[in-house]
């Protein structure tokens, strides 16, 4: 189960009225190597994984959730004000005709999410290898989002999620070296 | 009249930015054919975040202050990796 506590995980500004930037930040939302595409690969192969590793996918999916709310507020604070002109004008006009201004788990481009995104292969050194490719690709994203903002509260909050993103590849990539070890050896630093 | 291409390798034998010593950086000269209808984009950039290289993360390393941790999104300096925004085709 789990505790729901009632702030997000690092602070949201968003300081400029830049409608468009909502359009592109969904990319985190719904998009492939997005927040719940994260989310739920990793609760979801936690169930057929070494024992090592199950806590170190809970964690990392939980806080992926947060970072979903993170993305969600960025979203949310960029539209709630919009006019139908200015969603229009920003490439959301589709998006009003189908959902007025409700957020959507869809991609930039406006394709919805799909589980076909995530995969669980059942195999340890399978499943966390595409863990890392998608913590690198997330990063990657959060590149091209900080790359096409000027406003510098919203990069400020996209620049944690990136730095996220590294830590929670460099955990994956010991959670490989842990399955490589030796069977019950016993680590001691 | 192109010569030869130019490559990371002449720019910098490690494609390493000499600009910014401890960078993340890195860059690479990427083919220009002698029809390319656009102005070229003569250096493109990428980013080597530093997961790549600390291996199994030591054990007592240092760590940052709890507020620049949380500012930061890491307690390990060694994880650290600043980004900025950059230009596509840079400088
Ligand atoms: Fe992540």
């Amino acid at each position: 189960m789990w505790i729901y506590e009632k702030k997000l995980q690092y602070p949201v500004r968003v300081g400029k009225c830049d409608v468009r930037m909502a359009k592109y930040l969904i990319e985190q939302y719904g998009g492939a190597d997005g927040e719940l595409a994260a989310a739920l690969r990793y609760m979801n192969q936690r169930y057929s994984i070494p024992d090592k590793i199950i806590g170190l996918l809970t964690d990392i999916s939980t806080e992926e959730l947060a970072h979903l709310e993170m993305i969600a507020t960025m979203v949310y604070k960029l539209t709630k004000d919009a006019t139908v002109e200015q969603l229009k004008e920003a490439g959301l006009g589709a998006h009003y005709a189908n959902h007025d201004s409700a957020l959507y788990y869809e991609n930039a481009g406006g394709v919805p999410w799909t589980a076909a995104y995530i995969q669980a292969k059942g195999d340890p050194i399978a499943d966390l290898y595409e863990d890392i490719a998608a913590e690198e690709k997330a990063r990657a994203t959060y590149q091209w989002l900080i790359n096409m903002t000027d406003d510098v509260d919203l990069m400020d909050s996209l620049k944690f999620l990136r730095e996220r993103e590294v830590v929670h590849s460099q955990r994956f990539r010991e959670a490989v070296e842990i399955l490589k070890e030796d069977r019950e050896y016993k680590r001691v630093f | 009249m192109s010569t030869q291409p130019l490559t990371s390798q002449a720019l910098n034998p490690q494609g390493i930015n000499p600009q910014l010593p401890n960078s993340e950086e890195r860059f690479y000269a990427p083919f220009r054919g002698p029809f390319d209808p656009c102005p070229p984009i003569l250096c493109k950039t990428y980013v080597v975040p530093p997961q790549l290289f600390l291996g199994f993360q030591p054990p007592n390393l240092p760590q940052f202050s709890l507020p620049e941790a949380l500012r930061f999104g890491t307690l390990w300096p060694a994880l650290f990796s600043p980004y900025s925004p950059q230009n596509r085709g840079g400088n």
